[in-house]
């Protein structure tokens, strides 16, 4: 069964139609990164994957099931920024999710179990590249090393989805390529299902395997609102020529131009 | 030259700049508390710096002729014991009930429109009432203080806690905490050291409260003394005394401040 199945899906925002007729199945251990103009309804999808947005109708499915209507452990997220916790350490940042899980009440654990769950958050960080920074507080860190961070305490709870909100977007070009290496070592060594959303077209077209265009099929100038957004392109990565990545980025800047008019 | 906008001081030039003030005001203080003098030398009202150290003397290094008590020490502790425990009461109403407002939509829609109206009483208003319900003891000054602050403490903490980003919130949810673990490892340990500057902030008008209040209805107390001795015209007396609650208004807030730098440097590291 697949892991997450889309059925004419709908969003709307009383007569926005930001999503329509969204259909799509995607498999365990699948990459999918979904690019398109501002507007046309990645971030929307994601709430949705969250679960702080409803589907306005349609189903959106989760292991045969409706996704719940609540962000929960099954759904990990990195966002763009504010991921991690300012008030925690790096290594106390990864070791937070198994506190939480082993005491209800205080959210806190002491002794062996506590020194347990600090070594695994220590192998967890040295994955990531950080277990030099262990005790260091966010703002200590640089905007790469957050996000490594912010990797780190979402993946140390096996999440069955992970979604990524432009984690890269704020990042110098360099570190990005750091990061997408990282990402993709990642993905691999822990079989993981991903949902990368990303403005970047050339990302989209590197990672993972398989990308979604969000766009506009019809778009009515003076009502972009009208008709919503659907997956226009859904393309295996690494089978894509020049052409394709040429004709995706021309409809998909002529959409931004028209919804940032 | 450069143009005056874009001079700055040195670090001595600033030093300096700060004194000078400070010094003016002295030096005009002298000339015309030595003029006044010079006129009569029973004048009240602008007191030489003799008699300035004979009350000091008088009020803090020597035991009262009447009690055998030193004055300034005694009042001094009634008072900072009185702003001590309203400010800690109100400070713990403040994040009860700021976090909660702040982080539960629902308890924000019943206990907000309460709060907003409670916090448009002008607390001296109802100070008589608090005499007659609470009577002229200690308990009525205390009260003063916390109806005084409370809603300007529980109206900051909870937009405090409301601008916590909302991705913390998701993302501590998709970590597995409930609700509960929310707010006692997210939102609680965020507060706090806002709550130390929303202390701070409030302490100019929990001082205003305390002095009213001591004014009005006390036995001993820095504002008790103040208002006993201007019947007197007793300037040396009241005088050092404002100076003396100023010092020590300045040494709250210095020492709350290194407090918070110290105990949360992640908080003031990201500013």
């Amino acid at each position: 069964m697949a892991a997450i199945e889309i059925k004419n899906l709908w969003k709307e925002y009383g007569q926005d139609v930001v999503l329509e007729r969204l259909n799509a199945s995607v498999e365990e251990g699948e990459f999918v990164t979904v690019v398109g103009a501002s507007g046309c309804g990645k971030t929307t999808f994601l709430k949705m994957m969250l679960g702080t947005e409803s589907p306005t109708r349609g189903e959106l499915l989760l292991d045969g099931k409706p996704i719940p209507d609540e962000p929960d452990e099954t759904r990990g997220i990195v966002f763009q920024r504010y991921s991690v916790l300012p008030h925690l350490t790096a290594v106390d940042n990864v070791m937070l999710a198994g506190e939480l899980a082993s005491s209800r009440w205080l959210g806190r654990v002491f002794g062996g179990k506590r020194r347990a769950l600090r070594e695994q958050a220590e192998e967890m960080l040295a994955s990531v590249g950080l277990d030099h920074a262990l005790s260091k507080y966010p703002h200590e860190l640089s905007g790469g090393m957050q996000q490594r961070l912010a990797l780190a305490q979402a993946l140390i709870k096996k999440p069955r989805i992970l979604l990524l909100d432009e984690p890269f977007g704020a990042l110098d070009p360099g570190i990005r390529r750091d990061m997408h290496e990282l990402v993709l070592d990642l993905w691999r060594k822990q079989d993981l299902t991903v949902f990368m959303i990303t403005h970047d077209l050339a990302e989209g077209f590197f990672l993972g395997t398989r990308m979604w265009v969000f766009d506009k099929e019809r778009l009515d100038p003076q009502t972009p609102g009208s008709y919503g957004a659907r997956i226009t392109y859904d393309l295996p990565v690494g089978n894509s020529d020049k052409g394709t990545l040429q004709s995706i980025t021309q409809s998909v800047d002529s959409t931004a131009r028209v919804l940032g008019a | 030259m450069k143009k005056l906008i874009n001079r700055q001081a040195g670090p001595v030039g600033r030093w300096a700049l700060g004194l000078l003030p400070f010094v003016i005001l002295a030096v005009l203080y002298l000339v015309a508390s030595d003029a006044r003098l010079d006129a009569n030398p029973n004048d009240k009202l602008l007191p030489s710096l003799s008699s300035f150290s004979e009350a000091i003397e008088r009020m803090a290094f020597e035991p009262s002729k009447r009690s055998g008590e030193y004055t300034l020490l005694v009042d001094t502790l009634a008072s900072l014991q009185r702003l001590a425990i309203g400010v800690v009461i109100s400070a713990m109403i403040g994040l009860v009930v700021g976090i909660a407002t702040g982080s539960l939509p629902l308890f924000r829609a019943g206990i907000s429109p309460l709060v907003t109206g409670m916090s448009l009483v002008p607390p001296l208003a109802i100070l008589p009432i608090l005499f007659i319900i609470f009577g002229l003891g200690e308990l009525a000054k205390v009260m003063l203080i916390i109806i005084g602050i409370t809603p300007f403490l529980i109206r900051d903490l909870q937009q405090r806690a409301e601008e916590i980003p909302t991705e913390q919130i998701i993302k501590m949810q998709t970590l597995g905490a409930n609700t509960w673990q929310i707010i006692t490892r997210l939102v609680w340990p965020q507060i706090m050291p806002r709550l130390l500057s929303s202390v701070r902030l409030s302490l100019g008008s929990a001082w205003l409260f305390l002095i009213a209040a001591e004014a009005i209805a006390a036995t001993e107390g820095l504002g008790y003394r103040i208002f006993l001795v201007r019947r007197y015209l007793a300037m040396d007396v009241i005088l050092p005394y404002v100076a003396w609650i100023t010092f020590l208004a300045f040494a709250l807030d210095f020492a709350l401040k290194r407090y918070s730098q110290w105990r949360y440097p992640w908080f003031h590291g990201a500013q």
